[in-house]
């Protein structure tokens, strides 16, 4: 790892604590009128406020509906876009522990290596034009690795890891199934040797047995490279066996973060009820919610106070003027954002039974 | 009763045999659909699941004979018990036949996956349900915007006098699939075609849009064909399912008794990779993948990839037919009695 990072370094650890912190996380875009000047008449808050961590070994599901942040999150993280403000620390191979949202272009390309993206639609995601052992191996020649031997070799390997042949190297990608596709693309994503992988959706695209063979993929990889996976996804199934813990997002902040097994017993954000409550489970003896009330909060504008007030069935008068902390209420290490939680409005509104 | 039997009297809708094939350009022929055999009970939902591929699509489309070159239906019928019209065998109509557009959008209707593609952007979303009560019903223009606005205000459409003159562009995903099902059963069909019509919306939208469909079938009266490939709103939104795989219906029952006591190795698969399941468990996924339409297995389509196939048996001769193996549960498994006495097809779920 070059030197030349120690104006982004927080402190020199060694192992310990969190691979990834993201702080106050915050990404706006500006809205800007049509015309000549193209003035700015307003902003969209996309990713407000956002705060979390993820240990080593840990998958962390991002989950919430369109518009709800979390693919904006997923791009702040790995730099795809600069955050507007916030923090997004970043634990390194050496331990040294760097800020991304404030790194330079050249310190964070020495560091891409370190963590990785996983794509939603395997037949948008590669370049046609590229085979298989082309598109596998380029991350290695952009990071300088100029021996064709042993780029063949690596990419030889990681394709074995991911459950494809090697001699697959010299095909194209149309020559496969969605499945396989999204293989490639997790090789890809591999042969740097990453520690952290940002899943954008990655099992959305595919059908259900394929998605299961892909998901019981991603688990073996990181028992055996001990990968720490953020999983960005709206499938609740998908999220439920797969997380280890989950932040729910709604109109651009974390509304409730937890333990996933925790969450799903006993959510405490009434959006989240209102989610888990609106999955149709593959069971007719659980039943499903069909009046979930409200449209999903528009970015641009949004309500005062909480943003899912409007369709909050327990909202009570400071959820229409104040936007309430996410904190752990209960000691319990389950966060929620919601004033039902307060003790300070326990006289208040309606709360929600534990 | 028999609840797959074409010739049953309370069907609204009976597909026979039906085959839907696609030409590819070296002359050889694609069978999408190979064979599918179902029936609709008056008022009932009937959900066609199954895997990209597998032809539930192409059903669709071949019963309102929307199919276009080089697709082609090459067997069987599709008849229509309407209760205005009588029964009408839709296969054999001639294209263009008044009575062909008098079922398409007048006694069946169909509303898609994706609403943004399916309005037309240039006209608004008003004047696009007006134009199907102006085809299908005598009235004026007036009488059909009158009856255009009183629709969108059943869809659960606020303030439907200011939305009638708005554009597609101008609603969200759920209002769009409102608008989509205001415009399908605003002439009150007696069967709603509904093709994955909520695979691209959020999942609150999707419960609101699912209970809308059901309520107003309740008020109208209509049959449902639901064409997904969710095994969950399979459950909580049909009273039927068919099971496809590879252009053929491996599964025919009631939801409950797909669901719980799968009788086909294939529905088995589909419902142990569902990850419902507590999180530590291993998904069961079905090994391999859905062979190509030109390359479709010998024998059980499905053999190469059952963990049950014996060979001599599963992979001889012509893929096997349904078979009513208890009471309304069919299945097209040679081997479904000693898969059940295995005692591996109880599915629970957490």
């Amino acid at each position: 790892m070059p030197e030349g990072t120690g104006e982004n370094t927080k402190a020199a650890t060694t192992g310990g604590g969190p691979l990834l912190a993201v702080r106050g996380l915050s990404k706006h875009f500006e809205i800007r009128e049509r015309g000549f000047f193209k003035k700015v008449v307003g902003h969209v808050r996309a990713v407000d406020d956002v705060s979390f961590e993820v240990q080593p070994g840990e998958t962390l599901g991002l989950v919430g509906e369109s518009g709800s942040g979390k693919t904006t999150v997923a791009r702040c993280i790995l730099r795809a876009m600069r955050p507007t403000t916030g923090e997004v620390i970043f634990r390194r191979a050496d331990g040294v522990k760097v800020d991304l949202a404030k790194l330079e272009d050249r310190a964070l390309k020495a560091l891409r290596p370190q963590m990785q993206m996983i794509f939603q639609d395997p037949f948008s995601s590669l370049n046609p034009r590229m085979t298989v052992g082309q598109i596998v191996g380029e991350p290695l020649v952009i990071h300088g690795l100029t021996r064709r031997a042993e780029i063949d070799a690596r990419v030889a390997d990681v394709l074995r890891k991911v459950g494809l042949k090697p001699d697959h190297q010299a095909r194209y990608p149309h020559a496969f199934s969605g499945g396989q596709r999204q293989r490639i693309g997790i090789a890809r994503a591999l042969i740097m040797r990453p520690s952290l992988i940002i899943a954008d959706e990655a099992t959305s695209a595919l059908d259900v047995s394929v998605q299961a063979q892909v998901l019981n993929l991603l688990k073996d990889l990181q028992a055996e490279l001990r990968l720490t996976y953020v999983f960005v996804a709206h499938n609740l199934n998908v999220v439920r066996h797969f997380c280890d813990r989950v932040a729910v997002m709604y109109a651009g902040r974390v509304v409730e973060l937890g333990r996933t097994t925790e969450m799903f017993a006993n959510p405490q954000h009434p959006y989240t009820r209102a989610l888990l409550a609106a999955v149709p489970w593959p069971d007719p003896d659980v039943k499903m919610n069909f009046d979930v009330p409200g449209e999903i909060a528009d970015p641009t504008k949004l309500p005062a106070g909480c943003s899912f007030h409007p369709r909050c069935p327990h909202c009570f008068a400071p959820c229409r003027t104040d936007s309430p902390v996410l904190r752990d209420w209960h000691g319990d290490g389950s966060l929620a954002a919601c004033h039902l939680h307060d003790p300070k409005y326990a006289s208040g509104g309606e709360r929600v039974a534990k | 009763m028999n609840a797959n039997d074409p010739q049953r009297t309370d069907a609204v809708l009976s597909v026979e045999n039906l085959r839907t094939h696609f030409m590819a350009d070296d002359g050889t022929a694609l069978p999408a659909v190979d064979g599918v055999t179902f029936s609709i009970g008056r008022g009932r939902t009937l959900a066609l699941v199954g895997e990209s591929g597998c032809g539930k699509s192409v059903t669709s489309f071949s019963i309102l004979r929307l199919i276009q070159r080089p697709g082609r239906i090459v067997g069987g019928h599709v008849r229509l018990r309407s209760a205005r019209e009588g029964e009408i065998d839709i296969t054999s109509l001639p294209e263009n036949s008044p009575l062909l557009r008098h079922v398409r959008g007048g006694l069946v209707s169909m509303i898609f996956q994706e609403p943004m593609t399916a309005l037309s952007p240039v006209h608004t979303v008003g004047s696009q349900i007006a134009e199907v009560i102006l085809l299908h019903r005598g009235v004026t223009k007036a009488e059909a915007r009158q009856q255009a606005i009183e629709m969108l205000r059943k869809v659960g459409i606020a303030a439907p006098e200011r939305r009638f003159d708005q554009f597609p562009h101008e609603m969200s995903g759920g209002m769009r699939q409102r608008v989509m099902i205001a415009m399908a059963l605003v002439c009150r069909p007696e069967l709603l075609v509904a093709d994955e019509p909520t695979t691209a919306l959020d999942v609150t939208i999707q419960a609101q849009i699912l209970g809308l469909i059901r309520s107003l079938q309740r008020e109208i009266g209509c049959s449902v064909l639901l064409i997904t490939h969710d095994l969950g709103v399979v459950a909580q939104a049909s009273d039927d399912v068919a099971v496809m795989y590879l252009g053929r219906i491996v599964e025919h029952g009631r939801v409950r008794d797909v669901l719980k006591r799968p009788l086909h190795p294939y529905t088995q698969g589909l419902l142990n990779s569902i990850p419902s399941l507590a999180p530590a468990t291993r998904l069961e996924s079905i090994p391999g993948t859905v062979p190509a339409l030109t390359a479709v297995p010998r024998g059980c389509p499905f053999h190469p990839r059952c963990p049950h196939a014996r060979a001599g048996l599963c992979d001889m001769g012509e893929a096997p037919p349904l078979r009513e193996l208890e009471a309304g549960h069919q299945t097209a498994c040679l081997r479904a009695e000693e898969v059940l006495a295995a005692g591996a097809t109880e599915v629970t779920h957490a």
